[in-house]
């Protein structure tokens, strides 16, 4: 069974004023066959969590600790995280031009694998993962995000994630921009990732709406870069009903 | 009176004739006394390092030739003719490197491909020089009839001191493709010539892809016979420590409904790797419904190199469909590199990945299936080079 320990994670970014702390000590647990809901107002330091457990260069990591399965996430390089059984979709996914989508994900679930997929089953299951994401076989010749409407990137990723198949996966606001058949598409690629045996997922969103479809566990409020408040689905509703409101009138 | 006036004037005195000499590009003469030998502070000038030609603007005399293996597929016709013939025929050079060949070359070749001729496999023409210590002065002709359809596969191997001009006439209505590939050994010299005449509804694709030799400086010039020509103008280079590669451009619309298409990509890696690209568009008053773009993209791929990328757009008339231009000379980009990262792939296969991707759209473009290959292979061996030596830097 995988387990993600974050711990007291510190957290700061390089501004022009200097060095800027965002997440000052964010402790979570995430164990397969759990959904956990990260929520949050803008800045509170979500998508900084998804991308520093993930190795983005931008954030440096001054306290704390992250493993899976007792392993020092931090001491890895990002391909190494990727390896070991962690996937980050992301809220902006980077465009490649050149690089067609069949090209990356023959490179990624290689270098995931240790050894190339074999070819007749791989053509199938990329195929079947993108049209379960209602994207064209077509796509897979496309470069990578390039020219793909926000919803495609969005229902690319979760292609990915349903490909490259990690322990435990962190989707940084998968949601935001989707119309409503595109986040039902969406929710249900996630729903049947988390059904599979000992899968994590770490779901950051803005808005409750995704919760409707993707049941979380846990829900965590992010407020100040500090989990303010933790709870059942039911926290979630709370949200719904009284925004962010009484958290960040008590960070100020 | 300043250089500016002087430009200015000649901008004016176009306004009221046909006649315009593009500041840039100076007025054609086969008289040496017009091109004197440069001091390098001249702008067209300005980027070469003199030094390192090897006197291959002194205007010596050789007898050196370079080793000719052809394939001359059926319909087209390769011959030797003499200079006089040449002059009668050629686009006149308007640099001296270019004159210097034509007056220094004794004979030259002549590739006709007759009209209405469709030649179904590419025309090969592969040179190769013995040593730099070999100088040698080209000088060839590559005339297209009406509507004919060929494609010519230049390659330059080896090593020597190279000065050749190059002139492609090409027939209303034909379709033409010309593919130079500079695979130098690293201690050659090349400047070249290319001057192309685009005929009516002519369509016509140039593609000068430069990955050897010490110092290599080309130029890839058009101009256009009639309405309705079309010519796509692509470049590749790969240039590594210590290389100059140097492309130099010029679309002449002096035609009206003509357009032209630049698309130059380079690398550079390693200490001293030098690429300079300019690309220069002169829309004339007589030009009137053209369209034209120009673009040059550069990827640095470690310290110590550098990347000189010039536009310019010279206009006379207006009333165009459109013009534009667009530079940029960027490093890998670190977003790119960490969502390929993410996905577990290591940073040597990402860089690899994001190399390849640069360059593919345009060795697709190029569209010459027998070398899309060798170019794909030559450019993922160049990364070899460096992905491993940029891993050690991390």
């Amino acid at each position: 069974m995988s387990t993600l320990e974050i711990k007291d994670l510190q957290v700061s970014v390089e501004t022009e004023d200097g060095p800027k702390e965002i997440l000052k000590g964010v402790t979570l647990t995430i164990k397969a066959g759990e959904t956990h809901a990260i929520m949050g107002p803008n800045g509170s330091g979500k998508s900084t969590t998804a991308y520093s457990i993930a190795g983005h260069p931008k954030y440096t990591i001054t306290g704390g600790t992250v493993t899976l399965d007792g392993e020092d996430v931090l001491a890895m390089s990002v391909d190494e995280r990727a390896r070991a059984g962690m996937f980050l979709a992301m809220q902006y996914p980077v465009e490649v031009p050149g690089v067609s989508m069949a090209n990356f994900l023959r490179t990624a679930k290689t270098a995931l694998d240790g050894e190339a997929p074999k070819l007749r089953t791989w053509v199938k299951d990329v195929n079947g993962a993108l049209e379960q994401m209602n994207l064209d076989p077509q796509f897979s010749s496309r470069s990578v995000n390039e020219g793909f409407s926000g919803g495609e990137k969005k229902r690319a990723e979760i292609a990915q994630l349903d490909l490259l198949d990690p322990k435990i996966a962190i989707l940084d606001e998968i949601d935001s921009g989707l119309d409503i058949d595109a986040l039902k598409v969406v929710s249900d690629g996630i729903n049947r990732f988390s059904a599979r045996e000992d899968k994590g997922l770490l779901l950051i969103t803005h808005y409750t709406r995704i919760l409707r479809y993707v049941k979380p566990d846990v829900v965590h409020v992010f407020v100040d870069g500090r989990v303010a408040e933790s709870g059942g689905p039911e926290l979630a509703e709370e949200l719904e009903a009284n925004g962010y409101e009484k958290y960040t009138a008590v960070s100020r | 009176m300043t250089v500016t006036d002087a430009a200015r004037d000649t901008v004016a005195a176009a306004l009221e004739s046909d006649r315009v000499e593009s500041h840039l590009n100076p007025p054609p003469s086969y008289d040496l006394a017009d091109h004197p030998l440069p001091t390098g502070r001249e702008e067209v000038w300005r980027f070469t390092p003199l030094k390192r030609l090897r006197g291959l603007l002194d205007g010596e005399a050789s007898d050196a030739h370079l080793t000719w293996d052809t394939t001359i597929p059926a319909g087209a016709n390769l011959t030797e003719i003499s200079a006089d013939e040449a002059r009668g025929l050629e686009l006149p050079p308007n640099e001296r490197p270019a004159a210097l060949a034509a007056s220094l070359s004794g004979t030259a070749t002549l590739l006709d491909v007759p009209a209405d001729t469709r030649v179904e496999e590419p025309i090969v023409l592969r040179l190769s020089g013995a040593t730099v210590e070999d100088l040698v002065h080209g000088r060839m002709i590559y005339r297209f009839g009406a509507h004919s359809e060929a494609t010519v596969v230049l390659v330059h191997e080896g090593s020597a001191r190279y000065n050749a001009i190059s002139t492609f006439l090409v027939g209303d209505g034909a379709k033409v493709t010309v593919l130079s590939l500079q695979d130098w050994a690293d201690d050659a010299v090349h400047l070249g010539r290319d001057s192309i005449r685009v005929g009516r509804d002519a369509s016509v694709k140039h593609a000068s892809i430069s990955f050897g030799g010490d110092v290599v400086r080309l130029h890839a010039n058009v101009e256009y016979a009639g309405p309705g020509g079309e010519a796509e103008l692509l470049g590749l280079y790969y240039a590594d420590a210590g290389q100059h590669l140097e492309h130099r451009l010029f679309a002449d619309h002096n035609a009206p409904k003509t357009k032209s298409n630049v698309n130059y990509k380079g690398a550079l890696q390693g200490t001293g790797a030098h690429t300079v690209w300019i690309g220069n568009v002169l829309i004339r008053k007589v030009a009137e419904g053209i369209e034209t773009y120009e673009e040059n993209r550069n990827l640095v791929l470690t310290d110590g190199c550098q990347a000189d990328s010039v536009p310019n757009l010279e206009i006379e008339t207006g009333e165009i469909e459109g013009a534009g231009h667009a530079s940029a000379t960027a490093r890998f980009d670190d977003e790119q590199l960490f969502y390929l990262k993410s996905r577990g792939v290591s940073e040597t296969e990402a860089r690899r990945l994001v190399l390849h991707g640069f360059f593919v759209d345009l060795i697709r473009k190029v569209g010459v299936p027998s070398l899309e290959e060798r170019l794909t292979d030559t450019v993922e061996a160049e990364l070899a080079k460096t992905v491993t030596s940029g891993l050690n830097q991390r």
